[in-house]
């Protein structure tokens, strides 16, 4: 009789390692090429509002779940952090410190815990922060700091992003081809030679971030390329109906929030759909909500707008878009 | 063997893919030297337990039978040794449960005269299919793949059904089990005979050997053998978890999808799996009863992994002396593979006709990760080759919302564990699905009987 004793639990006894706080590390490091990129464009004041912004979330986190919840805090588990980071990318490198704090208590108080916290919110926390400032400080929250040239500078010169000038220049009667000579090149945008916000103005550094994040398994195809497909299908048809008053679809793809809403914010595992198929039904929403307000919309980007009305669909898809089962169904009994 | 990569087929949804950890595949199969007591349990099938039809300090020989299949879906049991029936007592199985065994100490090796002991190949089929049946169920065939569902159910085709393929299931898809695949690659001549018996039961003329890539020296050997038998093909699959599930299998061989609550025969198929191919030609062409199999005994601390031919009966701790020991890090000992395998409780339990493997698991991998919240990555919903949502199964278990499970599909859950496997939070989804389909079970009998 071996008198050692022996673990019984039910099967399966061997488990692929990557936990939760590995996925989400695995997310923030997905971000490092943008952060990159921004410090370049923005030098410190980018540095300055990530710190600041992943230091008030996870100080938010801590406080509230220890102190209003109750619960033992699980700071460690980086879905802070990631929000830190996602708020930061989301609004100008040159946003007062106090904003900032607003903007992280909200994410966190409002957007996240308030809902129970990991796995419960329905609305993405980072943009629910950051469409609270938008609305809350829409001076603040527009003036971005011009790419390139507040190096070390906090207070900069600042100028209005490619789709603010392209929606303020519609307005004002005149045509994309007379705006476009005032806007950046696409190679620009592609690379992030751009005003805007902190961690969204260069494609390539957010596509190796996508491409990062699909190499590890931490998130699929069906989320960003069905927004990226959506959104080139509908500018590219009202481009060609009249290419005077609609920007081409690849200015679409590269400019503002885009690419970051749709690598990095759609596809928050919280708040998006547990199905391939609710996925490209999701995704599909969030592509043409985003074109129906860059194009007839007051804001002159949509994306955040767009993200957070498809997340209230999220439950929904859930409940009624099901995986294709295997096998047809048969009654017997 | 450049044609082995030419279309590697699969099932098309779902599944996981772990380190194969196959550290036995290279030990050849030996026999284990003989116990000096065996505890043969009355119920290693699926099905009604059999019952024993010998007595306290009754002689037995090898091969006689000691109990009687009590029911179509159950099988007979036969002794695995010569000797004096020592005990009929209760003792706790490989799956937890306290069953009913009869022990047999050992006294030489003294088998009935009838079974054919000789190592010669017999091909020729002198038999008609019905008799082929008749000695399955005489011989206590059961699956050797893990389920052990007794051969001659399977074999037996309900009336209004045809069976157009058999397909041999060499898959072999749990990580660190070997047992098939040296079977495949030391007894292949026997398994392709086994393979036309089981054709000529079933009426088929077309029967596909399954066998994963990453075994490529059994498919080599088995394609070879293949071309001296009429009908049989090998069909090399691409390595994917659970490939070795019947339903899976079908799918990545056949192309069909066994119905939702249906029978692999409702599609035209009919599986067995290579070792049990391997114990119907010794039952039909030998006239040996189910009384040994190959089984792995492996782990990573394990000194010497190794496959042993073991009689029916032999307790466990004899297989890990004969492999080196027990690692000083013992965890965890499970019987079969480490996704579907169950933990068992002490060294003493004994081989029954389903153990494919003994896993040895080391401490430091032996218990589950602490569960965390469901962060809704969905990964469980992309696992899951059945096409379910385990996380959505989990809750209603919780929540005891066993209406809503079962039109969600709960009874089609195959138990592979790929949910769990993936799951980053070490959320319990399968402990959840496992009560839910009992529960729903129990709500379908009642239902059947208002």
């Amino acid at each position: 009789m071996s008198t050692k004793l022996l673990t019984v639990s039910s099967s399966p006894h061997i488990h692929q390692n990557q936990g939760v706080s590995s996925i989400m590390w695995g997310v923030v490091i997905a971000m490092i090429p943008a952060f990159a990129v921004s410090v370049y464009n923005f030098g410190v004041g980018a540095v300055y509002v990530t710190a600041l912004s992943v230091a008030f979330c996870i100080m938010f986190e801590y406080l509230i779940v220890k102190y209003l919840l109750k619960k033992t805090p699980t700071i460690m588990d980086g879905s802070a952090a990631i929000t830190g980071v996602l708020l930061a990318f989301n609004v100008p490198s040159n946003l007062p410190w106090w904003i900032i704090l607003i903007g992280a208590l909200v994410a966190i108080g409002i957007g996240k815990l308030s809902f129970g916290g990991l796995g419960n919110n329905p609305f993405n926390p980072a943009l629910v922060g950051r469409v609270f400032l938008l609305i809350s400080f829409p001076v603040q929250m527009t003036s971005w700091p011009k790419a390139g040239e507040s190096l070390l500078a906090i207070d900069g010169e600042t100028g209005a992003t490619p789709l603010g000038l392209l929606k303020d220049g519609l307005k004002n009667g005149d045509s994309v081809s007379q705006l476009m000579g005032e806007i950046p090149s696409h190679l620009d945008f592609f690379f992030g030679l751009q005003g805007g916000s902190t961690g969204e103005i260069s494609a390539l550094a957010l596509l190796l971030g996508l491409g990062y994040m699909l190499y590890k398994k931490i998130i699929t195809w069906h989320i960003p390329f069905t927004i990226f497909g959506t959104v080139l299908a509908i500018s590219t048809v009202f481009w060609m109906v009249n290419p005077e008053q609609f920007a081409d679809p690849i200015f679409h793809l590269l400019t503002g929030g885009l690419m970051l809403g749709a690598i990095f914010m759609a596809t928050d595992y919280v708040t998006s759909p547990m199905t391939a198929k609710g996925m490209i039904i999701y995704a599909i929403g969030i592509g043409f909500i985003t074109m129906m307000i860059r194009f007839f919309g007051s804001y002159p980007e949509g994306i955040s707008f767009a993200i957070l009305i498809m997340n209230a669909f999220v439950p929904l898809l859930n409940k009624y878009v099901k995986p294709a089962r295997f096998g047809k169904e048969v009654k017997n009994g | 063997m450049f044609r082995l990569f030419d279309s590697l087929k699969t099932f098309p949804k779902g599944g996981v893919h772990p380190p194969e950890n196959k550290f036995s595949a290279g030990a050849a199969i030996e026999e284990l030297p003989l116990p000096k007591m065996v505890h043969i349990p009355i119920s290693q099938h699926i099905g009604a337990p059999s019952e024993p039809v010998v007595e306290r300090g009754e002689a037995v020989k090898v091969g006689q039978i000691i109990a009687k299949s009590a029911g179509f879906v159950s099988a007979n049991i036969h002794s695995s040794v010569s000797g004096k029936v020592a005990k009929i007592q209760n003792m706790i199985d490989s799956s937890g449960f306290v069953r009913t065994v009869i022990s047999v100490r050992v006294k030489g090796d003294d088998w009935e005269e009838s079974i054919d002991r000789s190592p010669d190949l017999v091909k020729e089929i002198s038999i008609e299919a019905k008799d082929i049946i008749q000695k399955t169920l005489d011989n206590g065939i059961v699956g050797l793949g893990g389920a052990a569902f007794p051969s001659h159910v399977k074999l037996s085709v309900p009336r209004g059904k045809k069976a157009e393929y058999l397909i041999l299931n060499g898959v072999e898809c749990e990580p660190y089990l070997t047992a098939d695949h040296r079977l495949m690659l030391e007894k292949a001549d026997e398994i392709m005979v086994g393979a036309q018996i089981l054709m000529k039961a079933l009426d088929v003329t077309k029967c596909i050997v399954g066998i994963e890539n990453n075994k490529l020296d059994a498919i080599e050997v088995m394609s070879q053998k293949a071309k001296d038998y009429e009908g049989i093909s090998v069909q090399a699959l691409k390595v994917q978890y659970p490939q070795g599930g019947e339903k899976q299998l079908i799918k990545a061989v056949i192309n069909r999808e066994v119905p939702s609550g249906g029978l692999p025969i409702d599609v035209g198929a009919v599986v067995h799996n290579v070792g049990t191919t391997y114990a119907v030609y010794q039952a039909v062409q030998k006239n040996k009863p189910l009384l040994e199999r190959v089984v792995t005994l492996t782990g990573k601390s394990v000194s010497k992994p190794s496959n042993f031919m073991v009689r029916i009966g032999t307790p466990i701790s004899e297989l890990i002396e004969a492999a080196g020991g027990l690692p000083e890090d013992t965890g965890k000992i499970i019987s079969g593979g480490p996704m579907m395998g169950k933990a068992l409780t002490s060294t003493d339990i004994p081989v029954a006709k389903a153990t494919s493997g003994v896993l040895i698991i080391p401490e430091n991998e032996s218990r589950r990760g602490v569960v965390e919240a469901c962060i809704r990555c969905s990964k469980c919903v992309g696992v899951c080759p059945m096409g379910l949502e385990p996380y959505l199964l989990m809750t209603q278990g919780e929540k005891a919302m066993f209406e809503e499970s079962e039109n969600d599909r709960v009874m089609d859950c195959i138990e592979c564990g790929s949910c769990v496997y993936e799951c980053p939070s070490n959320r319990p989804l399968l402990d959840w699905i496992r009560l839910s389909k009992v529960k729903v079970n129990t709500i379908r009998k009642e239902r059947a009987k208002n």
